[in-house]
């Protein structure tokens, strides 16, 4: 392989491999999004077409999810916003404090810590939701936020992506700040926070993400039509009679069109955020 | 100097919560208590659940009968899915993400990082809405997406929910579109790590482009690929939600969608039986483990020189 690039016929297949796979990748976008501007019944006649008949396109399906059932969408849009912003800055700050103390500490039962947390990462969430949601329940915290949020709060995953993070860390720095007079938690407010902003950046898109699009724990803990989240609204529209298609793709569209704008400015951190924690070794 | 004058002052504004041997166990207080009260409670309560007949006030123990109940045809089916979703997943998921991740790292290559955020924007997207698109797309009308598009070289409409088989294509599919992108970039990251010197010297040595990715790449993406694997299995066993939306909850004919989380959420959840519901919970339990062993035997992870 010679060092600039240079065109050949072994990169033009690749090209035109990537531009088809990137058409097919898209493909279902524009088939929702195209949808999403007909009319309610030609979407249950046609279902999803390709073809743009501009005569036919018509705003009508966003204005009736905005309108239809007293404004729910936007009451769905706050329990999302609410839950993404409270689970994720709860869950940044603590496991940010759990995965630092195991990092930089020598301390009893460190690796007892470090075994939970991996012990936790094997079982997943389906295996002890009935469990869980009998605590929910005993908790007083079904049909609430909280009980969303809480119990997630401090979760393996960003434990471990926090620790490895810190890990790469000198730990002269917490030397440094105990001679000029810090506290303990000041050594990891004042100089470690800062230190470690890459990883929260990083965290902060992946758990906002993973809110944002929760389903199967939101679905067992919110009862009522005030307080489900945009994804259990969504499902909600599904009857076996199909008949609310149209709102159901307005609602999909407006669904991803936000995550879609913070990707376009934050894709390197959405991109770092995956492979930081996990593929080290 | 300035060290001792720091210890020297530190009892006087420092509580015993400030003291140096304390304080990382108040940093992972949090995990503690998250750990006991919503890890290890559940669990150990979903086992004594499993051998629990679970009503409104009035618990009793009933042995093995949960587990004798699984013997039935909804849970093979419930197993047979899941099984054959993990592996159809695999063998999609792995080898292509690893191909395309080598052809977006190589040299000759143009417009790398366009495709490379192309690829990954499915997997913003939530299961939900995931689930509405190919349950529309793949929809039986003769213009419906998919089949108006095979309509174009000739090939009859077909009801794709409709049979197991083209079910479970539409699930595959699915999963491809979601993830192909995310493993890419496993790919690309764990390519990067890989020494150009390598490549170099084998070129020297004569090595045709096969070789070096026979011999070099795929050999030295080992961890990556180890990775890639495991999060796989896991989440093809714990599949449930896909199914859920393709099929409007749990109602597909003949079971042709039901996953042993989909088994989990009908007994315990919609027939509130959290006795059975934990039983098929933790015989998944038992099957992830026991892959997990396996694969790590097989991939030598006991071996110490890894």
């Amino acid at each position: 392989m010679d060092n600039k690039p240079s065109w050949n016929v072994s990169s033009v297949l690749m090209v035109v491999l990537f531009i088809v796979v990137a058409i097919l990748v898209l493909l279902p976008f524009y088939a929702i999004t195209l949808a999403s501007f007909k009319p309610a019944n030609m979407v249950i006649s046609q279902g999803l077409t390709f073809r743009i008949q501009p005569e036919l396109l018509t705003l009508e399906n966003y204005t009736s999810l905005f309108t239809k059932s007293a404004g729910t969408y936007f009451t769905w849009f706050r329990n999302s916003i609410i839950i993404t912003v409270l689970g994720t800055v709860a869950s940044l700050f603590f496991s940010s404090l759990v995965g630092y103390g195991l990092a930089m500490y020598n301390f009893r039962f460190k690796n007892v810590v470090f075994t939970m947390i991996l012990l936790m990462m094997m079982v997943p969430l389906e295996i002890i939701m009935l469990p869980l949601y009998k605590l929910m329940i005993s908790f007083k915290m079904i049909n609430t936020l909280w009980g969303v949020i809480i119990p997630f709060v401090v979760a393996p995953l960003p434990v471990f992506f926090f620790r490895q993070y810190a890990s790469g860390l000198s730990k002269e720095f917490m030397d440094a700040g105990r001679i000029d007079g810090c506290t303990e938690y000041g050594i990891f407010y004042r100089i470690f926070v800062p230190l470690m902003v890459p990883a929260f950046g990083a965290m902060t898109i992946l758990q906002a993400l993973g809110n944002w699009n929760n389903f199967l724990w939101p679905t067992l803990v919110l009862r009522t039509k005030e307080m489900i989240t945009i994804p259990i609204g969504l499902s909600s529209l599904i009857t076996p009679y199909g008949n609310n298609y149209q709102i159901l793709l307005a609602g999909c569209v407006l669904a991803v069109l936000p995550i879609l704008i913070v990707f376009i400015f934050f894709q390197r951190y959405f991109i770092s955020g995956l492979t930081v924690g996990g593929v080290k070794g | 100097m300035s060290v001792t004058t720091a210890k020297a002052n530190a009892p006087k504004r420092t509580s015993f919560l400030y003291s140096k041997t304390i304080a990382p166990y108040v940093f992972v207080l949090p995990f503690l208590i998250t750990f006991f009260v919503f890890f290890a409670y559940p669990v150990l309560s979903t086992i004594q659940m499993s051998f629990q007949e679970v009503l409104p006030g009035a618990t009793k123990y009933i042995g093995l009968r949960n587990y004798e109940k699984l013997f039935n045809t909804h849970f093979y089916r419930a197993i047979y899915n899941s099984f054959i979703y993990t592996i159809l997943t695999l063998v999609v998921l792995i080898p292509l993400p690893l191909v395309f991740a080598v052809f977006l790292n190589s040299k000759m290559m143009i417009f790398k990082n366009f495709f490379r955020s192309t690829l990954f924007v499915p997997a913003l997207v939530s299961v939900v809405v995931a689930g509405t698109i190919f349950r529309m797309m793949f929809g039986e009308l003769e213009n419906s997406f998919i089949n108006s598009l095979l309509g174009v070289f000739g090939v009859d409409k077909m009801k794709w929910l409709g049979s197991a088989k083209f079910g479970m294509l539409t699930l595959v599919l699915l999963a491809t579109w979601r993830w192909l992108g995310v493993n890419i970039i496993y790919f690309l990251s764990g390519l990067q790590n890989i020494p150009a010197e390598l490549y170099e010297s084998a070129e020297i040595d004569g090595a045709t482009t096969w070789t070096k990715f026979t011999r070099i790449t795929v050999p030295l993406l080992k961890p990556v690929t180890i990775y890639v694997l495991t999060i796989s299995v896991f989440g093809g066993l714990s599949m449930f939600i896909e199914s859920y939306m393709l099929w409007s909850g749990n109602r597909s004919p003949n079971d042709i969608g039901l996953t042993m989380v989909g088994y989990i959420y009908q007994q315990g959840i919609e027939q509130n039986n959290f006795g059975m519901g934990s039983a098929i919970g933790l015989v998944l339990l038992a099957f992830m483990l026991l892959l997990n062993m396996l694969q790590l035997k097989i991939f030598g992870l006991f071996n110490k020189e890894d």
